[in-house]
């Protein structure tokens, strides 16, 4: 079916904008990509998984200007001993970043690799196959002009983790960065995110983990306010393997993060969690798909987002069940905490199950602060700011809690404190 | 605002004085007091009994400044501060507590973390150092032991999953270490049975002193032969109408509410 003309223009403009970087094994990779990018068209007000978010700006040529913002905070993840890889821009920093070396992991550049390299079996397979039955034509595009990047190859358990760091320095910035994660059989590893990374950005990870693997991903994403970022995890788990990410949204104008998870091997684990905390010109979407493909397997999406003065809170959550998949054990819960009543949260849960032994729960709820709660804080001494904090703090903890590394929990308990007493001045 | 620090408050001091006090529900129009008059002094245990719906709750309520109540006529004072004008975290800071007839279940925030938070909000509030890890550790270890509440309690979530006799012993933890001037016990015997009774009311006693003034609001008779009142008031009608000492709450238990109604009508 041919597109419409009004998504064809966009798609070319679009293009016309982007240079593709040429050369090396990617080039196959990227070729497809543009060739799915061409057959999909970019994301319109129009398509059905666009509905509650405007995908304009995240598909104009320029990137719309993003002020920069200095919090004049302590880094994230500051406290954690972790292997430490900058990005400014877009643009990897070898200066500002650690050396490469960490037992049982390689670590190669994408815009640097040589020409035969593990990942050209993997890059853009986890985003092509993602691509059905809902289009992601975003992530295409991302394959397709990824600029930089990282390749993590972990072969047996990491000693620390590998903190990527996006810092934010250009106004116009428009960043596409793709990582390629390769988890052996029995190897573990945590990945960390952290900053603004640029005025727009477009990030895909495809994390491909084998039998018995394990991994673990939390993100902080920037409090640039008028930043933008399509994100996309991309991830297949093997048999009995484990694939856990948490993120904490505070502030951007616009955010979509889309996770698309496939557990292939019996007896896998996945979670999906996030927790965001929005003020006013605020666009935060989670958008995740989870295709349960084996027998016993487990799959767990805890959202929460706290919302005000106008901010506004989109969930796409699917669970996926196919024939054959006995057992599964899917469980989805989206909140949102709602402080005034010009914010607004849209939830769409959807289940579809074609196999007759399986449990999957989900529920969706919008509300206020409870005031019996609140009133019970208040009559112990509490001041009505911090009781409400308190509060806050206790909706988000569900979704805190699926990081599994209770030091990584505080400090991202910690991060949520000093948003909330930033607010109250 | 704010109680003065140390000691000085002398037995038979006024702590809480009520005048004429009524009260609306602000979204019915409803009248529930209609003017009570009711003095505590430092060191007293005053009572209150009375049928439902006489408006002892409501006291309570409006007393620890919650939303919904409009106080049309007199005045409330704590140690003569007016409390009627002050939020309700400004009354706790004034020594006022209220152990609540159903305390609030609040997932996701842990019992230590918010007593902390409530003893050092006070302190901060009066003008005092807040209270140190250690300190507010060794303190609560040693109070949780009375009201025999485990270490596992302390770390579960406010009131989360707690039995009923948990909840009111919660209650009593969090009046001992926020060390208020008044206290208000409202219907702290429901849902009790007689051990758990007997452990809350052990917990209340401990802390009757010369400087404290107590506010029991029952149903029945059974709490105050635990916590022995030095004064019974009947409420009905929104009214204290009949004073007494611990032989009317006796009356009340013997003869029920309807002979000393009739006797007052």
């Amino acid at each position: 079916m041919a597109l419409p003309q009004v998504k064809q223009d966009a798609t070319e403009a679009r293009l016309a904008a982007l240079d593709m970087p040429k050369g090396g094994w990617p080039e196959a990779a990227r070729k497809d990509a543009m060739g799915r990018v061409r057959a999909m068209g970019l994301p319109h007000a129009r398509d059905e998984y666009w509905k509650y978010t405007r995908p304009d700006t995240l598909v104009q040529p320029e990137a719309p200007e993003a002020a920069l913002f200095d919090d004049g905070d302590a880094p994230v993840f500051g406290g954690v001993d972790s292997l430490k890889l900058v990005f400014v821009d877009g643009v990897f920093d070898e200066a500002a970043s650690d050396a490469a070396a960490l037992e049982h992991v390689s670590i190669d550049r994408l815009a640097d690799a040589p020409d035969i390299h593990w990942a050209k079996d993997l890059y853009g397979t986890l985003e092509a196959r993602g691509q059905a039955p809902v289009q992601r034509p975003l992530a295409a595009l991302n394959t397709a002009y990824a600029s930089d990047g990282v390749l993590i190859h972990a072969t047996g358990r990491a000693a620390k983790p590998i903190s990527l760091i996006y810092r934010h320095r250009s106004t116009s910035s428009d960043a596409i960065l793709h990582h390629v994660v390769k988890i052996d059989s029995g190897a573990e590893l945590t990945v960390l995110e952290s900053g603004p990374a640029a005025a727009r950005f477009n990030k895909v990870m495809e994390v491909d983990i084998a039998d018995g693997g394990t991994f673990h991903h939390v993100r902080v994403q920037g409090r640039d306010h008028e930043r933008r970022a399509a994100t996309a995890i991309f991830t297949r788990l093997g048999t009995e393997s484990v694939f856990k990410s948490f993120t904490l949204t505070a502030n951007g104008v616009l955010t979509r993060n889309e996770c698309v998870i496939e557990l292939t091997g019996d007896d896998a684990v996945a979670h999906v969690a996030g927790a965001c905390m929005g003020d006013g010109d605020f666009h935060h979407d989670d958008t995740v798909f989870i295709t349960h493909d084996a027998l016993n397997c487990e799959s767990r999406q805890v959202f929460k987002k706290v919302l005000r003065n106008g901010a506004k809170g989109v969930f796409q959550g699917k669970i996926l069940v196919k024939e054959g998949a006995q057992k599964t054990d899917g469980y989805q819960i989206s909140q949102s905490l709602l402080l005034d009543d010009d914010s607004q949260f849209l939830a769409k849960p959807e289940l579809e199950i074609y196999a007759d032994d399986v449990a999957c729960s989900h529920g969706s709820t919008s509300g206020a602060i409870d005031e019996e709660a609140l009133f019970y804080l208040r009559s112990r001494g509490i001041d009505e700011g911090p009781a409400t904090d308190l509060l806050t703090i206790a909706f988000l903890a569900e979704a805190v809690m699926e990081i599994e590394d209770e030091s990584l929990q505080d400090e991202i308990n910690g991060l949520v404190e000093a948003w909330l007493s930033r607010r109250r001045g | 605002m704010g109680r003065p620090c140390g000691p000085g408050n002398e037995k038979g001091k006024q702590m809480l004085e009520i005048k004429n006090l009524h009260v609306e529900l602000e979204e019915e129009d409803k009248k529930i007091l209609k003017g009570v008059d009711l003095t505590v002094e430092a060191g007293k245990v005053h009572a209150i009994m009375g049928p439902n719906g006489s408006g002892k709750s409501t006291l309570s309520y409006v007393l620890s400044g919650r939303d919904g109540y409009e106080v049309t006529e007199g005045s409330a004072t704590l140690e003569g501060n007016d409390i009627l004008d002050m939020e309700p975290e400004e009354r706790a800071a004034a020594g006022l507590f209220l152990a609540f007839q159903y305390p609030v279940e609040i997932p996701g925030v842990g019992n230590m973390t918010f007593l902390r938070t409530a003893v050092n909000a006070q302190r901060k509030a009066r003008g005092q150092e807040e209270m140190s890890a250690t300190e507010f550790l060794k303190e609560i270890r040693a109070r949780a032991k009375d009201l025999k509440i485990d270490a596992e309690m302390l770390k579960r979530p406010v009131n989360v999953g707690f039995s009923g006799g948990e909840k009111k012993r919660n209650e009593i933890l969090q009046m001992a270490m926020l060390e208020p001037k008044l206290c208000i016990l409202d219907e702290t015997d429901s849902g009790l049975d007689v051990d758990a009774m007997k452990l809350v009311a052990d917990g209340v006693n401990a802390l009757r002193d010369e400087g404290r003034g107590f506010l029991v609001i029952t149903h029945y008779q059974r709490l105050l032969n635990h916590i022995k009142p030095d004064v019974v008031h009947i409420m009905s009608d929104g009214r204290i109408v009949k004073t007494g000492g611990p032989e009317l709450a006796l009356e009340v238990e013997n003869n029920g509410y309807a002979d000393i109604l009739a006797e007052v009508a």
